[in-house]
């Protein structure tokens, strides 16, 4: 009998955390959608800030909007470039708990905790350094070394589990490490688009990052060394206002963050499916 | 000891991993083209052994190999040796069968692309060839497209071989092959060794006594790292001189 109210008494507990964890995105999108959604005309995508825009007046937020897309892909791109070749060598070219290795993954879990204002200040720093102004240039690469730990902790994970076996096939095959990693790279494909996803995710939505490296502005740019806007700081501007209107387009600046991030997954989500029919 | 003339020789070879000596001063002659079982109780060694004649071993950390593993003259472990030529020599075959994560053609084909064979029709006459050499062909031809996982494991298993025999290896090794399939699909790779040792010499771990009996010609009774008999399956198996294979062959250790 108390074994059975134990049962169901941790099941109701189970469900409740579950329910509240939708509960809280349900929340946030009503949130949003019901404050923003009556901003989200076609000017405020199509549109960049017209004189006094942030009082109110006409235009919209498509240098933000472009802004985050060139840093969003910029850094998911370069990222992928690095910590590709990371995790292969670390599984597949380094030999197993290789000194190397071991300070890599150590290294990728230190960076992954690092908040992003770091990086910001980080990139800042750099910035000065090399007597750069605020641009999409600067904005880019620090997201760039946000999002590498990301993807090198992510990517490892599903490299690590492969079964060992796979390797083995190849090399006894008389295949050199550069064809097993190929292969590897084919087994995590779902692995790899995860990881690209949850870059994609952080780096669109990162604040922190590109308040002082990229700056805003209310043009689109048109080469690396101009500053640029993004979503978040249009959010964080327009937030800031006391005008109720502007404040309902920081909402609808969050609205469109947030409907680019769940195409992106579901796009994502699709090819993975596809990409993956031949995985073991 | 033998008198066949020998493919792999092995000599005063040690192994340690993580410090504790796994492989003690082993020094055997395996001959060419014949069937030789590794048999002894679960980790005595057996498939370490069988992971050094492909270097497969040495990549994990913390191993030290000392000593000689010659194929045809050649040592695996001098510096100078080329690896991947060595690999190409042997095929493997591992306790399950890991196909490729892409479609059966490819997989069979993926051996021979490696090596430069680009002409499709070549590739289109290598995969019908092995595929018929281990009895797949028949099953398989009308979805060569599909991808290997959709196979019985132990159509994998055979697929697999396929694959390796692609590459057109001198030694086929075999670490407990048909540990994870079933009694017929077993039967079917039995069935394939003793027709593949005409061509190809073979070295299989097998824990299984009988299995032993039916297919190989030489059995290597291995214990705590130690070689403790090595003769033919009849000398083994039914004349023990040794008491440890007396005893493991009746049952007694395991």
């Amino acid at each position: 009998m108390k074994r059975k109210l134990e049962e169901q008494f941790f099941k109701l507990l189970m469900i409740l955390c579950t329910l509240s964890i939708s509960g809280v995105l349900i929340m946030i999108l009503w949130t949003i959608t019901s404050k923003g959604a009556g901003s989200l005309t076609w000017d405020i995508v199509s549109k960049i800030p017209e004189g006094g825009f942030y009082i109110g007046k006409g235009g919209g937020i498509l240098n933000a909007i472009i802004g985050s897309i060139y840093i969003t892909i910029g850094a998911t791109v370069f990222g992928l470039l690095i910590s590709i070749p990371v995790v292969l060598y670390i599984n597949v070219y380094a030999k197993k708990n290789s000194w190397l290795a071991t300070t890599t993954r150590l290294t990728s879990d230190i960076l992954f905790g690092l908040p992003s204002i770091v990086y910001g200040a980080f990139g800042f720093t750099i910035m000065i350094y090399f007597g750069l102004k605020t641009s999409l240039l600067a904005g880019t690469i620090t997201v760039t070394l946000l999002v590498i730990p990301i993807l090198v902790r992510a990517m490892d994970e599903v490299f690590r589990v492969v079964p060992e076996d796979i390797g083995n096939a190849v090399y006894s095959l008389g295949g050199t490490r550069w064809e097993t990693s190929k292969i590897l790279i084919r087994q995590c494909v779902p692995g790899i688009i995860t990881a690209i996803l949850l870059s994609f995710g952080r780096a669109i939505g990162d604040a922190a990052c590109v308040l002082f490296t990229a700056g805003y502005t209310d043009s689109i740019p048109t080469s690396l060394d101009q500053p640029t806007a993004t979503l978040p700081l249009a959010i964080f501007f327009q937030l800031s206002s006391p005008i109720e209107e502007v404040q309902n387009r920081a909402y609808a600046a969050a609205l469109i963050l947030t409907i680019i991030v769940l195409v992106i997954s579901f796009t994502a989500k699709y090819f993975s499916k596809k990409l993956s029919k031949n995985k073991i | 000891m033998t008198t066949e003339k020998p493919h792999i020789s092995v000599k005063n070879l040690n192994v340690h991993i993580d410090g504790n000596h796994i492989l003690k001063n082993i020094s055997i002659d395996i001959p060419d083209k014949k069937v030789t079982s590794f048999i002894g109780p679960s980790g005595c060694g057996k498939t370490t052994l069988l992971k050094t004649f492909n270097r497969l071993l040495d990549r994990n950390g913390n191993v030290e190999i000392t000593g000689q593993v010659l194929v045809d003259g050649v040592d695996l472990y001098s510096p100078d040796t080329e690896v991947t030529s060595i690999r190409k020599k042997m095929g493997l075959l591992s306790q399950r069968p890991f196909p490729l994560p892409m479609n059966i053609y490819d997989n069979v084909a993926y051996g021979a692309r490696i090596h430069g064979q680009r002409d499709k029709k070549e590739l289109d006459k290598i995969v019908e060839h092995y595929l018929r050499g281990v009895s797949l062909w028949d099953e398989v031809k009308d979805r060569l497209k599909d991808p290997a996982t959709r196979l019985s494991i132990g159509q994998q298993q055979r697929l697999c071989l396929a694959r390796g025999l692609a590459v057109e290896p001198e030694i086929i090794l075999g670490d407990e092959p048909t540990s994870a399939l079933d009694p017929i699909s077993t039967q079917h790779i039995e069935e394939l060794f003793l027709k593949l040792k005409d061509k190809y010499t073979l070295v299989l771990v097998t824990h299984i006594l009988r299995q032993a009996r039916r297919v190989s010609d030489y059995i290597v009774f291995i214990y705590m790292g130690e070689i403790i008999e090595f003769g033919t399956t009849e000398e083994v198996l039914l004349n023990p001189k040794e008491k440890l294979t007396k005893d493991y062959v009746k049952g007694y250790i395991s």
